[in-house]
């Protein structure tokens, strides 16, 4: 049983103005079989939180704590918290050129068992994984996300996610950019890296649909840098129908 | 079916292919056909360093290669291989009629001028060598001047590495004369001591049908600037010319290349691949390609691909396509610079690869097509070492905040 647990966390990022608060006081806990939806307007700190959990460079922590299974989450590098067990699914995967996906996901593999994958079944593993999230096997000679689609950079994420085998995963709106088709194998492969590892999930969407496959326990709403209300799944279809008027009036 | 579909002249420079100097691409006043050429340095005025051919180089660090004056020093060669490999020196005059190509640049025509003894390594028609032959050059101060021919006759096949070590400013030309249907693989390697300048210029002559692979691999000294001029002696030629450079701080490392289509039904390809990393690292890179009316059925293309892994450093990559006949199969290049930027390097370490690593998987990756051409395993794996030992010599700083 794996717990990540997010306290007080309060976010700044720098601008030319000087620092500007973003996450004002997020408190959630994540444990693991769980999944957490956030729901809430364009830029009120989803990113920013996901981020400032994996550890992105250009956000500073001025207060609160998170922890994994009681260990200071942030204390640890950046690759120190994959080694950890936290997976984040970007919601603008990054281009790597001169870097294969496969000579990339070997690497990151090995980095995260510490130790290098045993070559014969990982070459299965991998085709596997690509041919169960409807991804050519030519990806695998491409350079990591160069070129992709909106939406095979997803796949490519949640690939990843299937592999590494994480024990909580951050997913930035993966839905986003999807056809239905799309949807419904990128949402099997959550769910299958959920059943597998027991993973617990932040779900970060706009839209209920990817909830109809990834069935929320808990959906929280994200407005103006901290959570202002929670509930079960059908929280989200009510705000689908309402929208976030009644909380943005209140913040 | 041809890709232009009637005879013209083009001059295309890539649009932005400079992008990270000068913004505006270069449109080169005269033809590639039009420039000089000559065994005789009186014939080349002392550059400025406006002209074309030398306006990305630092002209006050060429360490008196620009001087016409005798040679001070040799390089301590060393050659192993196969017996067939015939060594020798000869007079200059021996080897009129050789086709020897003239010089294309004064420093490259002082070489010329000023060496009267050249030396000559041959492979006789016919024969396959078995195994590479090994040439490591070492350079002990002062300056140098050295003419190579290498002959490798009709139907012969060779692999030849030359590998450069120590320290001098090295004025050099290398005449690569092929005959028909010769197989030649030879790759030129530069680990210079840190204070070496070398001006090089490989002249590579394609035999009929014969195939040439060239390859250059420089990663040590101050000023390396190696130009390659191909040109094919009948049609049915093929060349090949890939190169790897690690320009690290204060390096200055460039590559010109030009490969004349002359005759009918040759192909071309060349593809480079640059990292730099610190403060004032610079490589420049320069591929001209000259399709000539004669040379109908060409086919070619050309690519410079930089990695940027740090501010501060700077590519230059100036493609130029000539275009006289569109009766060709096919013609293109291609340039591309990118950064080694914070967010990939997020996005590796996200999936629990540490720093370090993350930047030895960026170059490496980035570096092995063309490693992997060079036919000597152990040469292989020696330049994959070098290029990260040039990468950990820049320690990064942990991110802050
Ligand atoms: N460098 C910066 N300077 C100023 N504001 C910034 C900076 N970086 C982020 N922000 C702001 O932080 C806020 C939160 O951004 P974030 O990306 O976390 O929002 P989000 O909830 O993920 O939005 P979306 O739903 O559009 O993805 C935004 O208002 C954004 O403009
Ligand atoms: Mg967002």
């Amino acid at each position: 049983m794996t717990v990540l647990e997010i306290r007080d966390l309060s976010v700044s990022v720098t601008t030319e103005d000087g620092p500007k608060e973003i996450l004002r006081g997020v408190n959630l806990t994540v444990r693991s079989g769980e999944t957490h939806a956030i729901m809430g307007p364009n830029g009120s700190g989803k990113s920013t939180l996901a981020y400032s959990i994996a550890g992105h460079p250009k956000y500073q922590v001025t207060g609160g704590s998170v922890t994994l299974d009681g260990q200071d989450v942030l204390a640890m590098s950046v690759d120190e918290r994959a080694r950890a067990g936290l997976f984040l699914a970007m919601q603008y995967p990054v281009e790597v050129p001169g870097v294969t996906v496969s000579n990339f996901l070997r690497t990151a593999k090995s980095a995260i068992d510490g130790q290098a994958p045993k070559l014969r079944t990982w070459v299965k593993d991998v085709r596997a994984a690509m041919d169960a999230l409807k991804m050519d096997p030519t990806f695998a000679e491409r350079n990591v996300n160069e070129g992709f689609s909106g939406g095979e950079k997803k796949r490519h994420e949640v690939l990843q996610l299937e592999l590494l085998r994480p024990k909580i995963a951050l997913l930035d709106e993966t839905d986003s950019g999807l056809d239905v088709d799309a949807l419904r194998v990128v949402s099997e492969g959550v769910n299958r890296a959920k059943v597998a590892n027991d993973m617990g999930i932040l779900l970060i969407t706009h839209y209920t649909r990817i909830l109809r496959y990834i069935e929320p326990d808990h959906v929280h709403v994200f407005v103006d840098g901290r959570i202002v209300e929670q509930g079960g799944p059908e929280l989200a279809d009510e705000l689908e129908a309402n929208g976030y008027d009644r909380y943005l009036a209140q913040a | 079916m041809p890709l232009l579909e009637r005879s013209s002249r083009l001059i295309t420079p890539l649009p932005g292919a400079s992008a990270h100097s000068h913004g505006m691409p270069f449109v080169p006043d005269q033809s590639r056909a039009e420039r000089r050429r000559s065994f005789q340095a009186a014939d080349f005025p002392r550059p400025s360093g406006r002209e074309e051919e030398w306006r990305f180089t630092p002209m006050n660090r060429l360490a008196g290669l620009l001087d016409d004056a005798p040679s001070e020093r040799s390089l301590e060669w060393e050659v192993t291989g196969p017996d067939a490999l015939r060594v020798s020196r000869m007079e200059r005059s021996a080897l009129e009629g050789w086709g020897i190509p003239a010089p294309g640049d004064l420093a490259a025509a002082i070489v010329t001028s000023q060496a009267a003894a050249v030396t000559v390594l041959e492979v006789p028609a016919g024969v396959e060598l078995t195994e590479p032959v090994r040439i490591r050059r070492t350079g002990s101060g002062g300056r140098t001047l050295s003419h190579v021919v290498l002959r490798v006759g009709a139907q012969a096949r060779a692999t030849v590495v030359l590998e450069q070590h120590g320290d001098t400013a090295y004025g050099e030309v290398l005449s690569v004369l092929t005959g028909d249907g010769a197989d030649l693989t030879l790759v030129s390697v530069q680990e210079w001591d840190a204070t070496a300048v070398h001006v090089g210029e490989h002249d590579v002559v394609i035999g009929r049908d014969a195939t040439v692979r060239h390859i250059a691999v420089t990663l040590g000294g101050s000023l390396v600037r190696l130009s390659t001029n191909a040109s094919y002696a009948g049609p049915g030629g093929s060349f090949d010319a890939s190169g790897v450079y690690f320009a690290d701080a204060g390096q200055h490392l460039e590559h010109r290349l030009f490969v004349d289509h002359e005759a009918p039904m040759c192909t071309s390809h060349v593809e480079y691949r640059g990292a730099l990393q610190g403060d004032s690292a610079r490589s420049v890179w320069v591929g001209d390609v000259l399709i000539r009316a004669r040379a109908e059925g060409t086919l070619t293309y050309e690519i410079n691909r930089n990695l940027v892994l740090t501010e501060g450093a700077q590519a230059d990559s100036v493609p130029n396509l000539e275009i006289e006949t569109g009766q060709i199969r096919g013609a293109g290049h291609a340039s591309a610079t990118g950064r080694f930027d914070d967010e990939q390097l997020f996005y590796l370490q996200a999936r629990g690869i540490p720093e370090q690593e993350a930047r030895r998987l960026v170059v490496r990756g980035f570096f092995a097509d063309i490693i992997a051409k060079i036919p000597v395993a152990e040469i292989q794996g020696h330049l994959t070492q070098a290029v990260e030992r040039e990468l950990a010599r820049t320690a990064y700083a942990a991110p802050e905040k």
